[in-house]
């Protein structure tokens, strides 16, 4: 994780409003080096394929992504697959189409569809949603040097199940370190070789919590690669504009100064 | 225009008599450009051009954001998802957006303190720091509404736990909060209004900045030694000042750049480091968020809000007299509302004959205290309401009350200032031997 | 002025200039996003080329869609309709161009030039009247063939088109446009 200092110190002094604090006795996030944290990391292309595939395999039995556009896979900075590939893997899905009255066939320009659980959140803005490094109260320091954590606390979610389940209303709750109130309704979905890589990629519980976390991330936050890009093309240009400013100035000022050198 | 005397606009050509015989604005123009600005300005004075800079930022990117946005409870959060995944270029912009309201608030903070350490407020600079002060409520106003156009679930209970202040009024107070939401919830009603009073107020801040920058244009800038330019000629005022263009000009747009820097690597990095994470789950009115909090810029105001509880003993006190009108719920938005009117009522309560804090020994000590408070407030505003914070907001906000009640009223009597430079010549002057002279000047490649 | 004053005036100007155009850079830099945002988006953009099941479509019938807001026909022609539009002579026609974006635009207005596959089986074109942009009514007007098949009607001013979509009678200008279009399996047409 690298954040300059420059904009830690800056950041810091403005806003001392952070520290993040715990709630409850859950909540613990464990750090996960992405590929896609700092201003020069981008999406691991394979990770995020493998992510979808651990996605539809496992979590899109009950959760949804109703805002991703299926298309999008194919966008470049994501997982890319080929257009051919985006429009046969959207027809897994059936979609509601208002002008049939009817359901068909998903394509490229049509959405994932929604949860299908009530009580299944839909993942889409998950990895934003989330920010394992603070508490929600609190603009934490914390996240200016490990990033957020939305896809941290995904992974340590996935992985943070202690195997102590409790009856609760009804319910059947499980015990999760990761989650703020340290029992969830979720059954752990992930157990290690869950899904099998056509690539033979490792598949233990820590790769597959790790993997569809990135995917999380991507489809939290698609564009954050234009964003870095942006940022970054503006930091050095307005870098550059100050030097220059920073002359003209001393120059413009030069006569008025020198008329107190005695 | 009254004040500093100084060269005006000369129409020469035959169109440009023609043009100010009947729209005298190339005059205008010319006399606000070039207006007689005090040379020995420090780096304080720069936040008005990063705050108009801000403002524009505000409206150009609002504006492209609200050809995208649907002000509707069923559409506004995907329409910002659309926004973001879709529109070409649309996360820039919205981050932007997004970010360019901490950078406002972030620049009016520091605005408001230089002119208070500096003593900007005092006369004749009253009517300057009043439609400041007007300028920083509309400010709160947009930023609060603006924040709830997202409909996520901190838009939402931000918006319900904020109207509810108007709520806690004795009497009228439901009725007026019922009349503000347009029903007895927040819900699409409030959304609409909010839209279109968030897009209304910038121009009406707009509007203010233009009799901020008339007033103290008509009365001069101050400067760090608070010692008026002299003005019985041309000639003596041209010592103590330099025009606005191109030196001012260019040394703000200097520390513009600069800052621009530092806010484009927090929205490329970084840009929901101060969003709250809650604003990405839809609006749900039958789920409260575990901790509301507002944006970082409401913190010292809100914890001011929740201070004065019914355990505090001029709550109580009040209530008494009061017969039980004043509740501390009432009380507490009292508490908010006065820091601002407490604030707003400085250049009545200090009594120092002596404008700039640079001579005001004791003064200096109790500025940097309130500022410190002003940090500690922000700070204690994000923490639960739970002890020991209570107790530190409740310090913090009678040290704010205390400043411009007490302080600033018996520290003119008391205090015993330091001797003042004649003129703003001889500070600068003196400034640049201090800083050796002309040696400073030189760029490394001479 | 002395020498050494002219030689810093000559810097002086250079950084002028260089802070003048760097400036000029940033507000244009700044200018373009603001600009380009109001082009179509990219969920607009990727409903600019659609793909059409035409398994379901029988000899003799129409399948309308719409595509970029506008209705498509989508002909499966019978042999009748095909010959009938094939035994015209180019020449006698009101608009002798083909109107078909996948040709260049001057080739005529043979039959052969407006369908989409070689056997002119299928033919595809956008249903909007070249007049005043009015939905024509299929199988109606002067060109439908005796089994009662073919031929397009604009109701709101009279023009009738044959079963090629080509203008034969009435105030309109030109042929029906024939859209970007291609067959990219046995059963699916893509638009665009």
């Amino acid at each position: 994780m690298f954040k300059t200092v420059a904009i830690s110190a800056v950041t810091a002094l403005a806003l001392s409003t952070g520290g993040a604090f715990a709630a409850g006795e859950g909540g613990h996030t464990k750090d996960v080096d992405f590929s896609f944290e700092g201003p020069f990391g981008s999406f691991d292309q394979f990770q995020l394929q493998r992510g979808l595939q651990v996605y539809t395999e496992i979590c899109s039995s009950c959760h949804g992504l109703q805002y991703v556009p299926l298309r999008t896979l194919s966008d470049p900075g994501g997982p890319q697959f080929s257009d051919a590939e985006v429009r046969a893997y959207a027809e897994n899905y059936e979609v509601f189409d208002e002008e049939l009255d009817d359901f068909r066939a998903a394509t490229p320009v049509d959405h994932f569809p929604g949860s299908n659980l009530e009580n299944a959140p839909d993942l889409s803005l998950m990895a934003k949603a989330r920010a394992g490094f603070h508490g929600p109260a609190g603009t934490g320091i914390n996240q200016l040097v490990k990033g957020m954590g939305g896809p941290e606390y995904i992974y340590s979610l996935l992985t943070g199940y202690t195997g102590e389940t409790k009856e609760e209303a009804g319910t059947t709750l499980y015990e999760n370190e990761a989650h703020p109130g340290t029992w969830i309704a979720m059954a752990p979905p992930l157990y290690g070789e869950d899904v099998e890589y056509a690539d033979g990629h490792e598949n233990d519980l820590s790769a597959i919590a790790k993997d569809v976390s990135a995917f999380l991330m991507w489809t939290a936050e698609p564009k954050m690669m234009d964003r870095k890009q942006a940022g970054l093309t503006g930091v050095i240009f307005l870098t550059l504009l100050s030097v220059l400013l920073y002359l003209t100035n001393k120059r413009i000022w030069k006569p008025i100064k020198k008329k107190y050198e005695s | 225009m009254a004040g500093i005397p100084h060269d005006h606009y000369e129409p020469k050509t035959g169109g440009e008599k023609w043009l100010n015989r009947r729209l005298p604005i190339v005059g205008l123009l010319y006399d606000t450009i070039m207006i007689p600005t005090p040379k020995n300005l420090n780096w304080m004075w720069i936040w008005g051009i990063v705050l108009t800079f801000c403002l524009a930022l505000q409206i150009i990117t609002g504006i492209v954001l609200v050809m995208h946005y649907t002000p509707h409870v069923d559409y506004a959060f995907s329409s910002i998802e659309h926004i973001m995944r879709n529109v070409n270029g649309g996360h820039m912009i919205r981050y932007l957006h997004m970010n360019g309201a901490s950078l406002f608030f972030f620049a009016v903070y520091l605005h408001i303190f230089r002119g208070l350490y500096y003593g900007s407020y005092k006369a004749p600079r009253e009517i300057t720091w009043i439609v400041g002060m007007l300028i920083y409520l509309m400010m709160m106003g947009t930023a609060f509404m603006g924040y709830v156009l997202p409909w996520g679930q901190m838009s939402f209970w931000g918006a319900t736990v904020i109207t509810g202040l108007f709520g806690a009024i004795p009497l009228i107070g439901e009725p007026i909060q019922t009349w503000l939401l347009g029903g007895p919830a927040v819900d699409n009603a409030t959304l609409n209004r909010f839209f279109s009073l968030h897009y209304l107020l910038p121009f009406v801040i707009a509007a203010l900045v233009a009799v901020h920058i008339w007033a103290f244009h008509t009365t001069g800038n101050n400067n760090p030694t608070g010692v008026e330019v002299r003005r019985t000629s041309k000639a003596e005022a041209e010592k103590d000042t330099v025009p606005f263009w191109p030196y001012f000009v260019i040394k703000d747009l200097f520390a513009l750049a600069v800052i621009l820097a530092v806010f484009f690597a927090i929205v490329g990095f970084m840009p929901n480091y101060l969003g709250h994470p809650d604003n990405y789950i839809e609006a749900n009115a039958l789920a409260t968020p575990a901790h509301i909090v507002p944006e970082w810029y409401f913190l010292p105001f809100y914890a001011i809000l929740r201070a004065f509880t019914s355990e505090v003993w001029i709550v109580q006190f009040a209530s008494f007299i009061t017969g039980g009108i004043i509740d501390a719920k009432f009380f507490g938005v009292l508490a908010m509302f006065g820091a601002i009117a407490v604030m707003a009522l400085a250049p009545w309560l200090d009594t120092s004959m002596v404008r700039s804090g640079r001579y005001r020994p004791m003064f200096k000590w109790w500025f940097w205290l309130l500022a410190v408070d002003f940090v500690v407030l922000m700070w204690l505003g994000a923490r639960p309401a739970e002890e020991p914070y209570a107790t530190y907001s409740l310090i913090a906000s009678a040290y704010w009350f205390a400043y411009f009640l007490v302080i600033l009223p018996l520290l003119g009597v008391i205090e015993k200032p330091l001797p003042q430079p004649e003129t703003i010549e001889a500070d600068f002057e003196a400034h640049k031997a201090a800083s050796g002279g002309t040696t400073t000047v030189a760029s490394p490649a001479e | 002025m002395s020498h050494a004053e002219d030689h810093e005036g000559t810097r002086r100007d250079f950084i002028y200039y260089a802070t003048g155009g760097a400036g000029a850079v940033a507000v244009g830099a700044a200018v373009w996003p603001l600009i380009d945002q109001m082009n179509p988006s990219a969920d607009v953009q990727a409903l600019s080329s659609i793909r059409v099941d035409v398994s379901g479509v029988d000899q003799g019938s129409q399948l309308t869609v719409k595509w970029l807001g506008k209705p498509v026909f989508i002909r499966r022609r019978t042999e009748a309709e095909i010959e009938a539009a094939r035994d015209v002579d180019v020449s006698s026609l009101p608009d002798p161009v083909a109107r078909n974006e996948n040709l260049d635009g001057t080739a005529d207005a043979t039959d052969q030039n407006r369908a989409l596959d070689d056997t002119g089986e299928w033919l595809v074109q956008i249903g909007v009247c070249t007049h005043l942009g009015c939905v024509p009514l299929s199988n109606a007007g002067d060109y439908v063939l005796d089994s009662g098949v073919g031929g397009w009607f604009c109701p709101c001013h009279g023009s009738h088109y044959d079963t090629a979509g080509r203008i034969r009678k009435g105030p309109a200008p030109e042929n029906l446009p024939v859209p970007v279009a291609e067959f990219v399996d046995e059963t699916t047409v893509k638009l665009g």
